[in-house]
């Protein structure tokens, strides 16, 4: 097969949440709940003709020492509604919402989809997650949590429950002749019997078939399991990988396991999210990038974030001093509560080793080390450096694009849609206008007929 | 001066006849699009309604109260009604909107965000019907629990009182829980506090700590209280065990009175049961539900629905009482209704969108004629509207 001259870059914008990514306490920081952020922000990536917006769910408030965590941006607003109220204020940009298939039931959430799909016109996403953890079981009647290896079977049946539903209709059953009196083609659609160890529902579907069929399907995971669940099935996966060599290696790895489920490398689309900060030139953009990693990273910022891996209570500790002496507490983590990045540091001792070699080879302090190892900023430059290593990465094939993450609410887009998209549209690598009216169109996915 | 009078009208399809998608101005194959709903509620705004209601389901429609069916002259599929609610809030201003959600198969957890952000959304015009799904076929589609045939039980029989009742402690819980979670964050929680590094003060998160027999949530919420502080409750009820839930959890019921007389003693009941559960003191406003067959003759309404029974195969019948009319005939009823007591009426137009035109158009205008009704919006806030202060949060320190 002959490679593309110049592959599209695909561009999604995440609209900054809880994670220290966001700098809430920049005065050019506005409202992360206000209807009016989402539309600011929307209508942002619209402008730079993206793929998609991209909502991250957590359905409990993080703890940590047994206080809700008070450091980052705290609450957020209900997917489903902020995207179909989005809806309203877009005509293309794909709506991509993350939703859990512990806390939720196939049906529900199959009717939510199909109905953003239908207000919409054919935009919406849905990036499935597992979560299992008790902690965040508490608000719900499900309860309780899963242990490790049901997750991906749970996700697995959840999904497939999910499409056999939003397949139920095939999409010609409503007829609405207004004079013959036949609304429907045939008396039952939608019908559908499902039985498994995790769901035994049968019925039939409420919502007929919307505009893409199924919402486009993304999965975030980097586990071995979590690549082949995202190869058998997914359109879409979230990566970490923003640099080249552990993009390239990523990219081909997850390509790779699609063969044998019958489809091609063009059918799932690699998408790390990166975060970007962007200046007239290269040194502005590097004295503002670390200007930024100071407000994101504040002196207790970096205590907190070194109790995660230490598992401890280290509020007596002096940010601007050394490491901790003390070594972390090993087991299971109960300082940081619903947290995501916990469960990344597995081996706390060896990361303590690590980081207090790192330290003291550069003489770091608690907050230096943090801003170091905690640092996500895969894009500093002006315009055209940024749009340089962009293309660089999406060319060799160590993404298919990025998802975007600004480091402001609402307005941190902008930057990145006025001064680097012009330039990726120049290069002929990025859209100068939406050709389809789908999110599957932006994404260069074949549509999805009926099922009949 | 006159207590105000409330009207709202319930979207349903092409409206509640069952023959009414095939009426001339009716779009059937539009009923699964944005822009239908856009224009429905648009043209209730234009006639300064205080809001619309949207219903919903976990199951396909049917004629039938307690099955589905297999009809294929009827309208059948629909939307999830939260999000036809939000999809329509940015482009409206001041109209309240108020979805329908399942209590028996959803997480109030899920719901009280999702209302908390319709408030958001809409700028303080949210409000929520809780609906009890009482059908064999809605639980099969969830999968969690069996319910009982009700259709095969007598409705006097104890069992039969006693599975109703259960789904109505339920239902009644998780308006508790809905409210507790809009509380669990106070006014101001969110503080923004540069020289500290505090996003939020962490003393006004609240705890819910609700355990009940069929959940337990612990809360705070993920989303801040919203603009109205509580986004309205409402509740439809046509008998003792629902009129107990409105007495006990709404701040509106919908009930189905024959005429004044029995919309007095319904109200009687659902004061009695506001009492009991210690509110007396609350606003709690009841508008009565009224089908609506609307022309500028009685003649040509009469006949255009006996035109649409004949499409439907049978005399239409419902659980509310039906007006065929007249505006000034319909305007006469409000003010006979109202005078028993009832805040106002929520009609639920027989067909889209002849009978909701005929609202804003000639009812309203007439209700505005007898001094009846309002000439402009008043409020910003869908219980500014309806006159019901900003509650005060049960967690905040007094």
């Amino acid at each position: 097969m002959t490679k593309q001259v110049h592959k599209q870059v695909h561009l999604a914008a995440h609209f900054p949440g809880v994670n220290n990514t966001t700098v809430w306490s920049d005065p050019a920081a506005g409202s992360h709940i206000e209807f009016e952020s989402f539309r600011r922000f929307a209508q942002a990536a619209e402008r730079g003709k993206f793929d998609f917006m991209f909502l991250a769910e957590g359905l409990r408030l993080r703890e940590q020492n047994g206080a809700i965590y008070d450091l980052d941006v705290v609450g957020r607003p209900d997917t489903f509604t902020v995207l179909a109220a989005v809806a309203a204020v877009t005509e293309h940009l794909g709506l991509a919402g993350t939703i859990n298939s512990t806390f939720n039931e196939p049906y529900e959430v199959a009717r939510e989809f199909a109905t953003l799909d239908h207000l919409s016109g054919g935009r919406a996403a849905w990036n499935v997650v597992t979560s299992w953890d008790a902690f965040t079981g508490e608000n719900f009647r499900r309860g309780g949590f899963l242990p490790q290896d049901q997750r991906y079977e749970r996700a697995r049946t959840f999904l497939a429950t999910a499409m056999e539903l939003l397949d139920s209709w095939r999409g010609d059953e409503i007829v609405a002749d207004k004079e013959t009196g036949e609304f429907l083609r045939t008396p039952t659609p939608g019908r559908f019997a499902h039985s498994d160890a995790h769901f035994d529902i049968s019925g039939q579907f409420d919502v007929p078939r919307s505009p893409q069929g199924r919402p486009v399907v993304f999965q975030a995971g980097d586990s071995d399991e979590g690549r082949e669940f995202a190869a058998s099935g997914a359109d879409a996966i979230f990566s970490r990988h923003g640099t080249k060599e552990a993009g390239q290696a990523f990219y081909a790895d997850v390509k790779g396991r699609l063969a044998k489920y019958g489809r091609t490398p063009e059918e799932l689309l690699i998408l790390p999210a990166a975060t970007f900060v962007v200046a007239d030139t290269d040194a502005e953009a590097a004295e503002l990038a670390a200007e930024v990693r100071k407000q994101q990273v504040s002196g207790q910022t970096a205590l907190r974030k070194l109790e995660e891996v230490w598992n401890r209570d280290l509020s007596g500790y002096d940010p601007d001093g050394p490491l901790p002496e003390v070594d972390p507490l090993v087991g299971e983590n109960t300082v940081a509560k619903g947290r995501a990045s916990v469960r990344m540091n597995r081996d706390p001792l060896a990361v303590a080793v690590a980081w207090r070699e790192q330290a003291e080879a550069k003489g770091l302090s608690i907050r230096e080390l943090m801003i170091e190892v905690s640092s996500r900023q895969n894009f500093i430059g002006s315009p055209a450096t940024v749009a340089d290593q962009i293309d660089d990465l999406v060319q060799s094939d160590a993404s298919d694009g990025f998802i975007l993450v600004p480091h402001i609410t609402p307005g941190g887009l902008d930057v990145f849609v006025d001064t680097v998209v012009p330039l990726l549209q120049e290069r002929g690598v990025h859209r100068t206008d939406y050709t389809g009216t789908t999110l599957r169109d932006h994404l260069g996915l074949a549509p999805l007929g009926g099922t009949a | 001066m006159p207590t105000p009078l409330h009207l709202a009208v319930a979207l349903d399809g092409a409206g509640w006849h069952p023959a009414a998608w095939r009426e001339p101005d009716a779009r059937p194959t539009e009923l699964l699009t944005p822009g239908y709903w856009v224009d429905l509620v648009t043209e209730a705004e234009r006639g300064l309604l205080d809001l619309v209601t949207f219903e919903d389901a976990f199951a396909l429609q049917s004629g039938d109260r307690w099955a589905p069916d297999e009809r294929t002259d009827q309208v059948r599929g629909r939307l999830d009604a939260v999000q036809v609610a939000a999809r329509v809030a940015p482009l409206t201003r001041s109209i309240g909107l108020v979805p329908t959600a399942v209590v028996t198969h959803t997480e109030p957890f899920h719901l009280s965000k999702a209302i908390a952000t319709l408030d958001f959304v809409s700028t303080g015009r949210a409000g929520v019907r809780v609906r009890v799904g009482a059908l064999p076929a809605e639980a099969a589609h969830i999968g969690r629990r069996q319910l009982p045939d009700l259709r095969e039980l007598d409705p006097a029989d104890p069992v039969a009182q006693a599975g109703l009742r259960e789904l109505f402690d339920e239902a009644a819980d998780w308006v508790e829980v809905l409210r507790r979670l809009w509380d669990s964050w106070e006014d101001g929680a969110e503080v923004r506090d540069v020289a500290t590094g505090r996003f939020v003060d962490v003393g006004k998160l609240h705890y819910v700590d609700f355990a009940g027999p069929h959940f337990s949530v612990r809360g705070p919420s993920i989303t801040p209280r919203p603009p109205q502080g509580q986004p309205l409750v409402a509740a439809l009820a046509h008998q003792a065990v629902p009129y107990e839930l409105v007495g006990r959890s709404a701040d509106l019921g919908f009930v189905t009175p024959t005429d004044a007389a029995d919309a007095a003693r319904i109200l009687a009941e659902i004061r009695t049961a506001q009492a009991a559960a210690g509110r007396a003191e609350e606003t709690v406003h009841v508008l009565g539900d009224l089908v609506v067959f609307l022309d500028e003759d009685e003649a040509t309404a009469r006949s255009r629905k006996d035109r649409l029974d004949e499409r439907a195969g049978s005399e239409y019948t419902s659980d509310a009482a039906v007006f065929v009319g007249t505006p000034s005939g319909l305007a006469d009823l409000v003010a006979d209704w109202t005078q028993a007591g009832l805040s106002g009426l929520r009609l639920r137009p027989a067909t889209l969108p002849h009978d909701l035109r005929q609202v804003t158009t000639a009812l309203v205008p007439e209700l505005q004629r007898r001094g009846l009704f309002r000439t402009a919006y008043e409020a910003s806030t869908l219980r500014g509207l309806l006159g019901l202060p900003r509650p005060a949060n049960r967690y905040a320190a007094v």
